[in-house]
């Protein structure tokens, strides 16, 4: 079974809430990251995404338009997150999600990264700039190995739109919180519980809230709707602050723990 | 012939949505407020009015009469979308997005620009329709560019520095969007080029047909026939896509399209998505684009601010492999000896990024004869680049 699945699986049996972490892949470095991975992992966080940097990230909030730029800087591409990725999953169960822009992906070649990724034991994969309409070819393609193109919804997002994009879905549907790009909002919006609510009367995939969450107490806003947060701008501030590995493996492990 | 682009937003296999899904709703809304716009006369005689009133429309269609004497060959038609209010084509769209964005209740205004010709024009549409209205310019292109900065600012927009990435076009785009995002509900983006997201690449395009348009009517009348070829610029390529688009069908007619070659193909210093790009995903749309091996956006350059994007609209993708239009490339020195040409010739100063259009002339009328017409875009006039070019000038001659 998908890994992602299971995941879920286990927090809903226990009762618990779960923490998605996200990591610029290569800031400050791929070694850093693969030992941030390992460290998230024992520390509690559910799934790990691996961001792959782009020069062109319109999704993202400063926070990760400037990691994405370090890492670019230390020339990491999306080659060297699948080998990471393949490193990390002979050490660790769990499940590795790829997040990325499109234009990565399509030039590797769609069947060649589908191949790739399952290969390095990729569980899952998150294209913010790829809507459901635009998608069909790469959800195929990733369904047929057993992952999952984990698909994005919002707050703008009318009934129609989730009820086409459920039906595509699996692993699990990424609810945005709020307008915008990501990065820590001192408020989650009223909004976000209203689309977990709307997802939920559509779908019983897991349903994880993402875009802003930097606190424990901000995972109340999932309410019974929602199964898990995503953790972004938080983790990579955290990362940014630099010193040895050593010393960011015990400032971002000792934080995700804060949510257990 | 069916019409392009599809349900999709495709023109053959280029074109499309690439964007976040918060947006889809506002691009979905914004495809169904401006298909009621089509079929609404009242737009069309809106729009024409203010084409007419505010633009100055139609533009002429110049008979270069001297330009021509030097080249040599086929009869220089030079259609004067210099002559528009603001300077350039750019007003062509903007008049009419604004009309939509009116249309669809929308309260504010943004946009990008990368020389400033599409800020001012989307700036003087904005506020003489009382919409708020702030304009995404990168750090670099407001020092290359400021006067057009002071302009906007006149005009009443707010113009927003862009620190990302490259701070050119590029940047701004990605910020604008981020804004669009962020602000959805009450903004409307004016994209200023057949670039984007479906559908603004067909809605520039529409709205840019004017150009053509008029151009068909005025060589009919003045000689007779229909033009043997059309030059354009093509960055994103807006004012090609309008000139281009009353001939399509005319297979006769040549259709050429130039690039921008910066300091050579060979170099890599250059904005020719079409002549040295492959197929990639950015701002939107599938289109030829520069990037590396790994399909991360490379850098444009061009000595013309509004032809230094790594992209181009996906109909201009579709025309070059379909073959309906040809691309050519022309470099900075190139685009620069033919700025003075134009200026020394005919007294007309044309922007940087028209003299690409009047530069590839050099190269094409040696092969024409003199009862073939060919018909120059003109795009926008060259106030805004003598500073530019006169240091420019300054290095070449040392």
């Amino acid at each position: 079974m998908n890994r992602i699945v299971q995941s879920f699986q286990s927090l809903r049996s226990a009762g618990r809430k779960g923490v998605i972490a996200y990591l610029t892949a290569g800031d400050p470095d791929l070694e850093t990251t693969g030992e941030l991975v390992l460290e998230l992992a024992h520390r509690g966080a559910a799934m790990v995404e691996l961001g792959v940097p782009f020069t062109d990230p319109v999704a993202d909030g400063p926070v990760i338009q400037a990691a994405s730029a370090r890492a670019l800087q230390n020339g990491v591409t999306l080659d060297h997150v699948l080998s990471l990725a393949g490193q990390l999953r002979l050490k660790t169960d769990i499940p590795l999600l790829i997040m990325t822009y499109y234009n990565p992906v399509f030039s590797y070649g769609i069947n060649c990264f589908v191949d790739d990724a399952h290969k390095s034991g990729i569980d899952g994969l998150i294209v913010p700039d790829l809507p459901l309409e635009e998608s069909e070819t790469l959800n195929r393609a990733l369904n047929n190995v057993g992952m999952h193109l984990i698909y994005l919804l919002s707050p703008t997002s009318s009934t129609e739109r989730i009820d086409a994009t459920v039906q595509q879905a699996g692993g699990f549907i990424y609810c945005v919180s709020s307008k915008g790009v990501t990065g820590v909002r001192s408020e989650i919006p009223a909004s976000a519980r209203d689309l977990l609510r709307r997802v939920r009367s559509l779908t019983e995939l897991p349903l994880a809230l993402g875009f802003g969450i930097s606190s424990p107490e901000q995972v109340e806003s999932l309410g019974d709707e929602g199964d898990a947060v995503i953790i972004g701008s938080a983790i990579v501030s955290l990362v940014e602050e630099g010193g040895q590995t050593r010393e960011i493996r015990e400032r971002v492990g000792g934080y995700i723990e804060t949510f257990r | 012939m069916k019409s392009l682009p599809d349900s999709k937003g495709y023109f053959g296999s280029f074109g499309g949505r690439f964007v976040p899904e918060t947006l889809m709703t506002a691009l979905i809304e914004l495809e169904e407020g401006y298909e009621d716009c089509k079929s609404d006369p009242e737009f069309y005689k809106e729009f024409q009015y203010y084409l007419e009133n505010y633009s100055g429309r139609p533009t002429p269609l110049y008979f270069a009469a001297r330009l021509t004497a030097r080249l040599g060959g086929a009869k220089i038609y030079l259609k004067r979308e210099d002559l528009n209010h603001t300077g350039a084509h750019k007003i062509n769209n903007t008049l009419g997005q604004v009309l939509v964005a009116k249309r669809l209740g929308k309260s504010r205004i943004i946009a990008e620009t990368g020389a400033g010709q599409h800020g001012v024009a989307t700036a003087a549409v904005a506020t003489m329709f009382g919409l708020e209205c702030d304009i995404y310019m990168g750090e670099e292109d407001m020092k290359r560019q400021e006067l057009n900065v002071f302009r906007m600012q006149l005009l009443g927009a707010r113009v927003i520095p862009v620190m990302s990435g490259s701070r050119t076009l590029k940047d701004a785009t990605n910020e604008a969007l981020r804004d669009w995002v962020s602000n959805v509900e009450n903004t409307h983006y004016i994209i200023g080029s057949v670039v984007g997201p479906h559908p603004y690449p067909a809605m520039v395009r529409d709205f840019q047909a004017v150009i053509g348009y008029e151009a068909r009517g005025q060589i009919l009348e003045s000689e007779g026939k229909l033009p043997n070829y059309l030059v354009a610029c093509v960055g994103g390529g807006s004012n090609a896509a309008g000139l281009f688009y009353s001939f399509i069908k005319d297979k006769k007619v040549k259709l050429i399209g130039v690039e921008a070659a910066g300091k050579g193909l060979s170099t890599g210093s250059h904005a020719a998505s079409l002549s040295g790009g492959r197929p990639g995903v950015l701002h939107g749309n599938l289109s030829y684009l520069l990037q590396n091996a790994a399909g991360q956006v490379e850098s444009a350059h061009s000595i013309s601010a509004g032809l230094d994007y790594p992209g181009v609209g996906p109909e201009h993708a579709f025309l070059k492999d379909s073959k309906r239009a040809a691309y050519e490339a022309v470099t900075d020195a190139e685009a620069l000896k033919a700025f003075t040409l134009l200026a020394e010739c005919e007294g007309i100063i044309p922007a940087l990024e028209s003299a690409h259009a009047l530069a590839y002339l050099e190269q094409l009328i040696p092969a024409t004869c003199p009862d073939q017409v060919v018909i120059v875009c003109l795009s926008g006039r060259g106030d805004k680049d003598v500073a530019e070019v006169s240091k420019a000038l300054k290095e070449v001659s040392i």
